[in-house]
C-alpha cells in the first residue's frame, strides 16, 4: 500500500506550484507597492495601505463572492480570460493565482513596509552621496538591509497560499490537477469520509505549519540581531 | 487588587450570560439539503403559523449534513435529499427508524441564465460551452443524477474536462448565476422562484428517481415539537407546499382551496 495515492500528490504538487507563482509575483508586487507607500509619506498613501490590508479582516467568503463576479464573463477578470480564448478566470489556474495574490498581499506587503521604514532614507542618502546608481542602490544597500522583512514576506506569501480555503472553494470548482488543492482536497476526503487521506493531509498541514513558525521567529530573531 | 476582581468578574459575566443562552427554549432545529433550502422555508413559515413553534434552517449538501450529525450536530429533523443517508444514519442509531420517509421527489433540470436559447439535450450533444456545473456527485444526489444522465446520453467522457464542480446543489446554481458556468444541473425548485434564465426537464428516465428522505434525529425521539414538525410535514398542505415547489410527491396533495 502506498501512502499517498496519486489524487493526494496531485494536490500537493498543484498546491506547491501555485504557492510559487503567487509567492514570486507576490514579492515582484510588494517590493515597489511597499516602496511607494514608505516614501515620501502622504494621508492619502495610508488609505491605498488601508486597501491593500483589507484580506486581513475581511473573511474569505467575501472576497470569494466579489471574485465569482469579477472573475465571471462580464466583468474584468472575463477580459482577461479573453486574451487566451478563455471566458471566465473562474476554475482556472490563473484565476486561483490572481485571487491568492490580492490575498496575499498584505501579508507581503506590510513586513517589507515595516523593513523599508526600520532602515530609513538615510542610507539611501549616504549610498547616493558615493554617487550609487538608483538601482545599485536598491540591489546593494536596500535589499541587504530589508533583507529580514523581504524574507518574511516570502514565507508568510508561501504559507498562506497554501492554507488558502474559503476563496478557492468558491471559484475553483475543484478540477483535479487546475484548482484542486490540498485545502480543498482535504475537505472533500473529509466529505467522503476517507480519514486516511484526510488524516495524511492534514498531519502534513501541520507539519509545515510547524516549519514555518519556525522560520519566521528565526528570521524575526535575525532582524533583531541587526537592530543591536 | 481591584483589577484582579475585574479579571474575575468579566469572564464570569461572559459564562453566566452563555450559560443563560443555553437555556433559553431551543428551536427546532433543521437540517436541510440546499435544494430543498427555499421549499423549507415556505413550510417552516406555514408550521409556525399553525403552531407558534419557531424552527431553524441549516442548509449543505446531504453528505456535508450527514457528516455533522454523525459528529454530534444538534439537529432535530434531516430532511435529505437521498434515501441512503437517513438509512444510513437508522444504521448508526441515530435515526429514528419508522419515522423515516419521503416527503419530495426532487426533479433534474438543466439550467441556463441565458433567456434567448433553451437549453436541451441537443445543446448538451453539441458541447458549445466552456464549463458546466454540477454539484460533487459523491455527497449531493442531484450531482449524481447529472452524472447518470451524462452517462446514459453517452456524454460524461467527452464532457468531462469542461465540468466544474460544486459543493451543493447551491453552489452550482450560484456559478452558473454569476455567468461563469454556461450550464448548470440543478434541482427544478431552486430555479422556480427566479425571473431569469431558461431550463431544459430532464426525462425521468435518463437518472434514477430522486427520492428525498426525512428522518427524525434519535436525539430528538421524544421532542414533541420535532414530532409535531413530522406530522406536519407528512400532511396534505405540506405536501401541496411541495408539489408547487417544483417537487413530485408520494402523498396526494390537497385540494386547492375553492
Amino acid at each position: 500500500m502506498t501512502v499517498l495515492s496519486p489524487d493526494v500528490t496531485e494536490a500537493v504538487v498543484l498546491t506547491l506550484e501555485l504557492a510559487a507563482v503567487t509567492t514570486t509575483l507576490l514579492i515582484a508586487l510588494a517590493l515597489p507597492i511597499s516602496w511607494w507607500l514608505a516614501w515620501p509619506r502622504r494621508w492619502w498613501k495610508s488609505v491605498i495601505g488601508a486597501i491593500i490590508s483589507l484580506p486581513l479582516v475581511l473573511p474569505p467568503s467575501v472576497l470569494g463572492f466579489y471574485f465569482l463576479v469579477a472573475f465571471g464573463p462580464s466583468g474584468p477578470g472575463g477580459w482577461i480570460a479573453h486574451l487566451w480564448g478563455a471566458r471566465t478566470l473562474a476554475f482556472t489556474f490563473p484565476g486561483l493565482v490572481i485571487g491568492s495574490l490580492l490575498y496575499a498581499l498584505p501579508f507581503a506587503v506590510q513586513p517589507i513596509h515595516n523593513a523599508f521604514h526600520a532602515m530609513g532614507r538615510r542610507p539611501l542618502e549616504v549610498a547616493a552621496t558615493l554617487g550609487a546608481s538608483p538601482w545599485r542602490t536598491f540591489h546593494s544597500v536596500v535589499i541587504p538591509l530589508a533583507w529580514p522583512g523581504i524574507a518574511t514576506a516570502i514565507v508568510l506569501g508561501f504559507a498562506h497560499t497554501v492554507g488558502e480555503f474559503g476563496i478557492v472553494l468558491m471559484i475553483g470548482g475543484d478540477i483535479p490537477g487546475h484548482t484542486r488543492v490540498l485545502s480543498v482536497a482535504l475537505y472533500d476526503y473529509v466529505e467522503n469520509a476517507r480519514w486516511h487521506e484526510a488524516n495524511i493531509i492534514a498531519a502534513g498541514m501541520v507539519v509545515f505549519s510547524f516549519i514555518t513558525i519556525m522560520l519566521l521567529s528565526s528570521l524575526q530573531l535575525r532582524s533583531r540581531g541587526h537592530d543591536s | 487588587m481591584r483589577a484582579f476582581r475585574l479579571i474575575l468578574l468579566v469572564p464570569a459575566t461572559i459564562i453566566a450570560l452563555l450559560a443563560a443562552r443555553q437555556a433559553m427554549a431551543d428551536p427546532l432545529r433543521l437540517a436541510v439539503a440546499a435544494n430543498f433550502t427555499g421549499t423549507a422555508q415556505q413550510l417552516v413559515a406555514e408550521f409556525t403559523q399553525n403552531t407558534g413553534i419557531t424552527a431553524t434552517i441549516s442548509s449543505g449538501s446531504s453528505g456535508q449534513l450527514f457528516m455533522q450529525v454523525t459528529q454530534g450536530a444538534p439537529f432535530d429533523i434531516f430532511l435529505s435529499a437521498d434515501t441512503k443517508r437517513p438509512t444510513d444514519l437508522i444504521a448508526n442509531g441515530l435515526g429514528v427508524t419508522t419515522s423515516r420517509f419521503t416527503y419530495a421527489i426532487g426533479q433534474l433540470v438543466l439550467w441556463s441564465p441565458a433567456t434567448q436559447t433553451r437549453p436541451d439535450e441537443h445543446e448538451l450533444r453539441q458541447a458549445a460551452f466552456t464549463h458546466l456545473a454540477i454539484c460533487n456527485p459523491n455527497t449531493a444526489p442531484y450531482g449524481t443524477a447529472a452524472i447518470e444522465t451524462l452517462d446514459r446520453l453517452g456524454l460524461h467522457t467527452m464532457l468531462q474536462p469542461r465540468l466544474v464542480v460544486a459543493q451543493s446543489v447551491s453552489q452550482a446554481l450560484e456559478l452558473a448565476q454569476s455567468g461563469n458556468a454556461e450550464l448548470a444541473f440543478v434541482a427544478l425548485a431552486q430555479i422556480r422562484p427566479l425571473r431569469e434564465g431558461s431550463y431544459w426537464l430532464v426525462p425521468p428516465a435518463l437518472y434514477t428517481p430522486i427520492r428525498q428522505d426525512a428522518i427524525l434525529l434519535t436525539r430528538a425521539e421524544n421532542d414533541d415539537h420535532a414530532r409535531k414538525f413530522m406530522a406536519f410535514l407528512h400532511g396534505a398542505k405540506a405536501a401541496s407546499l411541495i408539489r408547487e415547489a417544483g417537487y413530485l410527491t408520494d402523498t396526494p396533495a390537497q385540494d386547492p382551496a375553492p
